[in-house]
């Protein structure tokens, strides 16, 4: 029975450990959430502003080409893959990771060739031995800013051009609150004019361009898309801290369960090793009663 | 001149400036531009440079990154990748930053991956210089 006491008081010793630093850990993730959550709202502005502007362009400019507006039959496909560089954090790598499989077994039923950018360790690791990775950045996610987005844009876009692919298409886990992240997957290249319907209230006015609305448009559009990865990254960001945020919680309050329930066994352990004690000496005593 | 001329720079990082100014100057890429009260709508690129606007008679002076100028009668909105205030205290750093991208261009071929890089890094370094001279 003592050993038995000596266990289970060692058990919940080592589980309070965890539920510490598993407190500690969501603390810190709740303190990076509101730090990644500002600077998406001080991206919004820009963001806003130049969605409206390439909407306002992309709509009335149809005629234009542009090496980065061409539609080609689509035989290869990049995707920039976007997962956190840490685990414990739910369920959030794991959704883009299946998310992606399933975008590549669809284009491979159909024929397509994809290869992958990975941003964050997970997806890296995941995808390694199976898939073509071209490209990868690691732990570069912990403090960012607009650079590495232009980085990324500047590997993918080169070889777009240069019709080394045929479609660009970014993955990310899309920031609803804290407890929801939903992967999504949209079309980065060609970039596309329709569907742009976030047009700027002032598109009515009509503008002097210069340059021309053609090379006006060849400029905004590599801006328009350091900004969706850039949009990207902040969500993912803000996403992994949420999500870890959510499962350090979880994690937690199960250790404060199992810690109540090892006191509950410990408590009646030790009342049991009483009692039996207690037994003992009344039976000795008894036992020399009986033989005086 | 008067003041009256509404100035917005945007940059990805926060809103850098909101403010009633007299004149604006900015780098287009076909050239440097002026901007005033009352100017026709106009929406121009930006390339890397010079951006000053003058308030109570002073210039301040900027070095702003690529982007965009939105200019309607009432209001300048520039939208740059960054920005960054220009003051007479930075010609020493901008001198040496300047040194340094010589130095790692002069080490470099042209076939180097990276030569471009540190070519316009060197384009910078000299632009923000000349930017530091005439504050």
């Amino acid at each position: 029975m003592g050993a038995s006491l000596k266990e289970i008081k060692r058990q919940s010793v080592a589980v309070d450990k965890t539920r510490q630093i598993t407190r500690a850990m969501n603390m810190v993730a709740a303190s990076k959430l509101k730090s990644a959550q500002l600077k998406m709202e001080k991206f919004r502005p820009y963001a806003d502003k130049l969605m409206g502007v390439f909407g306002s362009l992309a709509g009335r400019a149809e005629s234009i080409t542009s090496p980065l507006l061409a539609v080609r039959e689509p035989r290869k496909v990049r995707v920039i893959m976007m997962t956190s560089d840490r685990g414990l954090c739910g369920g959030f790598n794991t959704n883009i990771i299946k998310a992606v499989t399933n975008f590549i077994k669809e284009k491979n039923a159909e024929g397509q060739e994809v290869s992958l950018i990975a941003v964050g360790k997970k997806g890296r690791d995941s995808f390694r031995k199976k898939e073509s990775i071209v490209s990868e950045h690691i732990e570069k996610l912990g403090s960012f800013d607009m650079s590495l987005a232009a980085e990324i844009a500047g590997e993918a876009v080169p070889p777009f051009v240069a019709e080394e692919y045929d479609e660009l298409y970014l993955c990310y886990n899309e920031f609803r609150n804290i407890a929801s992240q939903k992967p999504v997957i949209i079309r980065l290249l060609p970039a596309s004019t329709v569907g742009s319907e976030e047009a700027s209230p002032e598109s009515s006015i009509e503008y002097i361009y210069e340059p021309s609305e053609e090379q006006l448009l060849a400029h905004i559009i590599p801006m328009y898309l350091r900004v969706l990865i850039y949009r990207g990254l902040l969500e993912t960001s803000a996403g992994e801290h949420g999500s870890r945020m959510v499962a350090m919680d979880n994690a937690t309050s199960n250790c404060e369960e199992m810690i109540q329930s090892l006191t509950q066994q410990f408590n009646r352990a030790r009342q049991a090793a009483i009692t039996a004690e207690l037994m003992d000496i009344v039976g000795g005593t008894e036992a020399l009663a009986a033989g005086k | 001149m008067a003041d009256e001329l509404m100035l917005e720079i945007v940059t990805p990082e926060k809103l850098a400036f909101s403010d009633i100014v007299g004149e604006v100057t900015l780098s287009g890429s076909e050239g440097e531009f002026g901007v005033l009260i009352g100017h026709a709508p106009f929406l121009s690129s930006v390339k890397f440079g010079e951006l000053n606007y003058t308030k109570d008679n002073k210039k301040t002076y900027y070095v702003a990154g690529e982007g965009y100028a939105e200019i309607t009668n009432l209001k300048a909105t520039v939208l740059v990748e960054s920005i960054e205030k220009v003051e007479s205290t930075l010609k020493e750093e901008a001198q040496k930053s300047k040194e340094s991208a010589e130095a790692k261009l002069a080490g470099m071929n042209k076939e180097d991956a990276d030569y471009e890089k540190a070519k316009s890094a060197l384009d910078k370094a000299n632009t923000r210089l000349k930017v530091v001279e005439k504050v």
